[in-house]
């Protein structure tokens, strides 16, 4: 029987399962337990969003608070995941990952291959991206392309409590390197989970609404946007069908596909920046493989290409809004071939 | 005669002078065969710090992790990785140790421990310290051993490691191979203090300095160290103050070098003739014992080298695979 529980609660219930069913799953990350060698409460914090909250108390030693030293601990992680472990290292914000990135595209990234087919390295990196918390240029980033573009590694992006724990655990279990996005915004976003454990493969998108005028094409937040903008543009007798790519690499191309296939039209919505953008990506492979079913433009709305501002008025103009996203629609219902 | 003044029984000196030679002749071919064409690519000679890798090794069993560096060839050789396989490799053929994909920079294997050499200078320290933490949940009292050059010794991954390790009291070895030289620029000018003892106990580990040359010296220290890590004594840094025979990499004209200083270290900071010399003064060895460990090295490679060349170039199939384990 499902639960409504949070996406919070779904990736820590993901975390508590993986780690009592494989004793080579470890986490670590800054104050993922807290309060670490300090004289007051053990488990202080849970990480800084509380989102490992009480595992310690269950898994003690195998939650690793680290040093606040991403280069070490990243490194670290991947290192261990060389010699047996599943690590699940915690990188508080995307932004961070400028910091240790040569551990995660050179290193990690480029084992397997480097290394003739010898090496595995199951490691899962979760990561906090997304705009929306006011928290300006440095905690906001939505940097899902600069992943995706990287071969060997897999970037994972859910928008629902549902498919986070099905898509972390699946992360866990996968014996390649999983960046794992969590979008901070949907943290207290609650929805059906099923208590018992369960996977959702990597690089299968989900249709999370039929229709067939007009395929919407995103992930993570955007996902609740296009759904919104698709009830809106209903009422005028447009009828979206939006699809969830859940996982950015590997990307699940077909099912956009066979989307545009039965609608002919394509809006793409991201929330990273436009250039080289997970948008821009999907676009220009519809336009390759699909160009004969297409019958408009191919739209895209996304970020623009600026830092995310601070101010609450400028960042909520920065975020794509399901307005936004209509007029896309709109434009592309007005375009092309009738 | 005397009995042996070594810490080492003569099969274990054997073995010593077999890796170091092996080591030496393994460069000194590369260094030829780069000279005339044969070789793609970058190609850093690990040749005068031989000591080093055989002394530290000496103490290490499969089950220990070492990360290396763009210099790596003598930590692969004394971490018992299969020769024929590196040279394949270095080649960029198929059934190279990383099947022509990796190259020189990046000969790994796993089964023996090696993690890989390594392209970005510093990024192994922090796998060390995953590896040494992976030994650390597995309570075998296996060890890690990374390795960084002095240039790298600047790099933010190695300080930070050291502190990691010191934090999670990993076993964790960090050995600085100081040669002088971070590619052109010297030792002296790049790092700021004197004694990577001093830099050690910043970070609140022991710290040793050794002359990396006297492969005696090196085996001894590594010995204590490697004990002290085993025994969950937690990490320790490691200075082999050594020597480079050849320049940073193959093709470098070293016009950085001082005026006769490489004909000086070649004449008397050779790692592999002290050590001769000590083992058959000490009548522990004979020059015949040696000289068939030369010969064997020197077979192994012309080998090697051969099969190397013969070896199948990689297919336009192979240019896809092992992205990933599944994709």
């Amino acid at each position: 029987m499902a639960r409504k529980i949070s996406m919070k609660q779904a990736i820590n219930e993901a975390l508590d399962q993986e780690m009592t069913r494989d004793p080579s799953v470890i986490v670590m990350g800054e104050d993922i337990v807290g309060g670490a060698g300090a004289g007051g409460e053990r488990d202080a914090w849970g990480g800084v969003l509380g989102v490992t909250k009480g595992l310690y108390a269950k898994h003690g030693d195998r939650l690793l608070d680290t040093p606040l030293s991403e280069s070490a601990y990243i490194g670290a992680a991947i290192g261990a995941a060389c010699c047996g472990m599943r690590p699940v290292a915690e990188l508080m914000f995307i932004d961070f990952m400028g910091v240790c990135f040569d551990q995660i595209y050179n290193q990690a990234a480029k084992f397997r291959y480097m290394f003739g087919g010898k090496a595995e390295t199951p490691v899962v990196i979760r990561t906090m991206v997304g705009a929306g918390f006011r928290a300006a240029a440095q905690h906001s980033q939505m940097l899902t392309p600069l992943f995706a573009h990287i071969p060997g590694l897999k970037v994972v992006c859910p928008a629902t409590p549902y498919d986070t724990k099905g898509l972390l655990i699946q992360s866990i279990r996968d014996n390649d390197p999983v960046i794992f996005c969590e979008h901070k915004n949907l943290y207290g976003l609650e929805g059906d989970v099923p208590p018992t454990p369960y996977t959702i493969p990597l690089g299968e998108a989900n249709v999370v609404r039929e229709g067939k005028s007009c395929s919407i094409v995103t992930y993570g937040l955007m996902v609740h946007r296009a759904t919104e903008a698709a009830t809106a543009l209903a009422k005028e007798g447009v009828d979206c069908e939006v699809v969830d790519l859940r996982t950015l690499s590997p990307l699940d191309i077909d099912t956009v596909i066979e989307s545009v296939e039965k609608t002919g039209r394509l809006v793409c919505v991201d929330e990273a920046n436009p250039r080289c953008s997970i948008a821009a990506d999907v676009s220009a492979q519809v336009a390759q493989r699909a160009f004969d079913s297409l019958t408009a433009q191919i739209e895209m709305v996304t970020a623009p290409h600026t830092p995310v501002p601070f101010s609450p008025v400028l960042e909520d103009l920065y975020i794509p809004s399901a307005g936004q996203i209509a007029d896309a629609v709109r434009r592309t219902m007005k375009g092309g071939r009738q | 005669m005397a009995g042996n003044p070594f810490p080492l029984d003569k099969q274990a000196l054997l073995k010593a002078y077999r890796t170091m030679r092996t080591i030496r002749e393994f460069e000194e071919r590369l260094h030829v065969d780069f000279g005339r064409g044969d070789i793609p690519g970058f190609v850093h000679l690990y040749a005068g710090e031989e000591a080093a890798a055989a002394g530290i090794m000496m103490h290490l069993h499969d089950g220990d992790r070492i990360a290396s560096t763009h210099r790596g060839h003598g930590h692969c050789i004394a971490k018992g990785v299969n020769v024929v396989e590196m040279m394949k490799e270095i080649y960029g053929r198929k059934g190279g140790a990383c099947q022509g994909k990796g190259g020189s920079m990046h000969i790994a294997d796993l089964s023996k421990g090696m993690m890989g050499a390594n392209g970005i200078l510093g990024a192994g320290a922090p796998l060390a310290c995953g590896a040494a933490l992976a030994a650390k949940f597995r309570g075998k009292g296996e060890v890690a051993v990374s390795f960084v050059g002095d240039g790298a010794s600047n790099q933010g991954t190695f300080l930070e490691s050291l502190n990691l390790a010191a934090v999670w009291n990993l076993p964790a070895i960090f050995v600085v191979e100081n040669n002088g030289y971070a590619e052109s620029t010297s030792r002296d000018y790049a790092v700021a203090v004197d004694s990577y003892v001093d830099r050690a106990a910043g970070f609140g580990i022991p710290g040793v300095t050794v002359d990396g040359t006297d492969f005696f010296a090196t085996y001894e220290a590594a010995g204590e160290i490697v004990k002290r890590a085993r025994e969950g004594g937690g990490p320790s840094l490691l200075e082999c103050k050594m020597v480079r025979f050849f320049g940073h990499f193959e093709g470098d004209a070293q016009t950085y070098r001082g005026k006769g200083e490489l004909e000086d270290i070649r004449a008397n900071k050779d790692c592999i003739r002290k050590f001769a010399v000590r083992a058959v003064n000490a009548g522990v060895v004979t020059h015949g014992e040696l000289e068939l460990i030369e010969r064997d090295a020197r077979e192994l490679i012309e080998r090697a080298v051969k099969e190397a060349k013969a070896a199948p170039q990689p297919t336009a199939a192979d240019l896809l695979t092992d992205v990933y384990v599944k994709y």
